[in-house]
């Protein structure tokens, strides 16, 4: 999973603390698998590193944390691209197609758009496996027709989303 | 260059229920375009508006260039004999004729004699492996034989464009595959357009290319990233 990019999605809604992006991380994403602190601190460090994102001054207060971190012109940039670019499609990607609409939605992005960029790779990607299995070796058609078999479940999921957008919506925004 | 069938910004309302709300859509000579979208969005309004089967509230039909929803009825229906194919979803074969008499329809009603219209449906029944069931009628055909029948008929008089709606849509996955395999095979080496209908992913990865309609609106999209 694109932790690193996820927190920066994160980030580009808000300057959060680490601990407010862990809860909504784990609130969103986790699926109950939280994300540890640490790992959660030494993402933000390699960010901050790359010049992604720049920590504020330590806040007086308890705790190991107090800096909130702010997104950069870099971050944005990069987030934005990964954003709007097609997963490839393979066969289990669900988890980042599913990270991607959820972000684009809490940021007020074109979730739908990006559905349909989506829709269309997966087609290109079912024609080529189409095409695979009539002109291949049986055994090159039945892998073939295991991708197809899930990309084809990839765009029923993709075509319900696009159908819930709305309500969708109205349930990650704050 | 000019497209072979063409929609654009096309409306129709059935009475208070808006169909189709501005499609444009446009295949060219020898393409496989699919049709896909949810239930209701308009994709077999808009299939029976390129074929000239309806005719638009607003908006332009082209076939080789020429507008055709000005066209009278009369045109119309000459032009869908002429050079149009159709292969539906249900019940398309007329059930007193036998296989190769349905076959050799389109031939006969655009003024073939009878003996040279069958003599041209029967080389259909080998290559679409329907042996022998020349003389059957459709009520003793499988589904998946009389949808290659229907098929059959849909391509013999040679038509320019072929439209398919869920010509899959009663078949079972490996039979609707067959019958893919078979109708993209043929429209192709004949150089026939196909306009597919089809809510079918897997269907519609025979095409070249897709365009989604959605509330009667029809996009293409090429899977390139978009602009944020
Ligand atoms: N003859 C008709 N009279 C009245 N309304 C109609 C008629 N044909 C279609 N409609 C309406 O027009 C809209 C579009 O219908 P259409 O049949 O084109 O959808 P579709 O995309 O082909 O759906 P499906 O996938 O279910 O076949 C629907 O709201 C439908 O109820
Ligand atoms: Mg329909």
């Amino acid at each position: 999973m694109s932790v690193p990019l996820t927190l920066l999605g994160l980030l580009e809604r808000e300057p959060s603390h680490g601990y407010d992006l862990k809860r909504d991380y784990d609130a969103f994403f986790g699926r109950g698998k939280p994300l540890p602190y640490g790992q959660v601190y030494a993402t933000l460090g390699r960010l901050a590193r790359d010049g992604k994102v720049v920590a504020g001054e330590a806040e007086p207060g308890d705790g190991p944390e107090r800096k909130r971190y702010v997104i950069t012109e870099a971050g944005v940039t990069e987030f934005e691209t990964w954003l709007t670019e097609p997963v490839a499609p393979e066969p289990t990607l669900q988890t980042v197609l599913f990270t991607k609409v959820v972000l684009a939605l809490m940021l007020g992005r074109d979730a739908g758009q990006y559905l349909d960029t989506q829709r269309a790779a997966h087609m290109r990607r079912m024609r080529e496996l189409t095409e695979l299995r009539r002109t291949g070796a049986l055994v090159d058609a039945l892998l073939a027709d295991h991708g197809l078999f899930h990309l084809e479940a990839d765009l029923r999921w993709i075509d319900l989303t696009a159908a819930r957008l709305d309500a969708l919506a109205e349930a990650v925004r704050p | 260059m000019t497209h072979l069938i063409e929609a654009r910004d096309i409306h129709l309302a059935f009475g208070e229920t808006p169909a189709l709300r501005g499609a444009s859509l446009a295949a060219d000579a020898g393409e496989v375009l699919a049709v896909m979208g949810p239930s209701g969005s308009g994709k077999s309004t808009l299939l029976h508006c390129l074929a000239g089967i309806l005719t638009p509230d607003a908006g332009e039909v082209r076939f080789d260039g020429e507008r055709i929803d000005t066209l009278g009825e009369a045109q119309r229906s000459a032009l869908r004999r002429d050079r149009f194919g159709f292969v539906f979803q249900f019940g398309q074969l007329v059930p007193e004729l036998t296989a190769e008499e349905n076959v050799a329809l389109p031939l006969l009603l655009n003024g073939t004699r009878r003996t040279a219209a069958l003599a041209e449906a029967r080389p259909w029944f080998a290559r679409l492996g329907l042996d022998g069931l020349e003389r059957r009628r459709s009520g003793e055909l499988s589904g998946g034989q009389a949808q290659r029948v229907a098929l059959a008929r849909g391509l013999v008089a040679r038509p320019r464009v072929l439209f398919a709606d869920e010509p899959t849509g009663a078949l079972d996955s490996l039979t609707g595959e067959q019958v893919m395999e078979l109708m993209v095979g043929a429209a192709r080496e004949q150089g026939t357009t196909v306009v597919l209908v089809t809510h079918e992913p897997r269907v519609a990865a025979y095409a070249d290319r897709e365009s989604v309609v959605r509330d009667g609106r029809a996009t293409s999209l090429s899977a390139e990233g978009v602009a944020p």
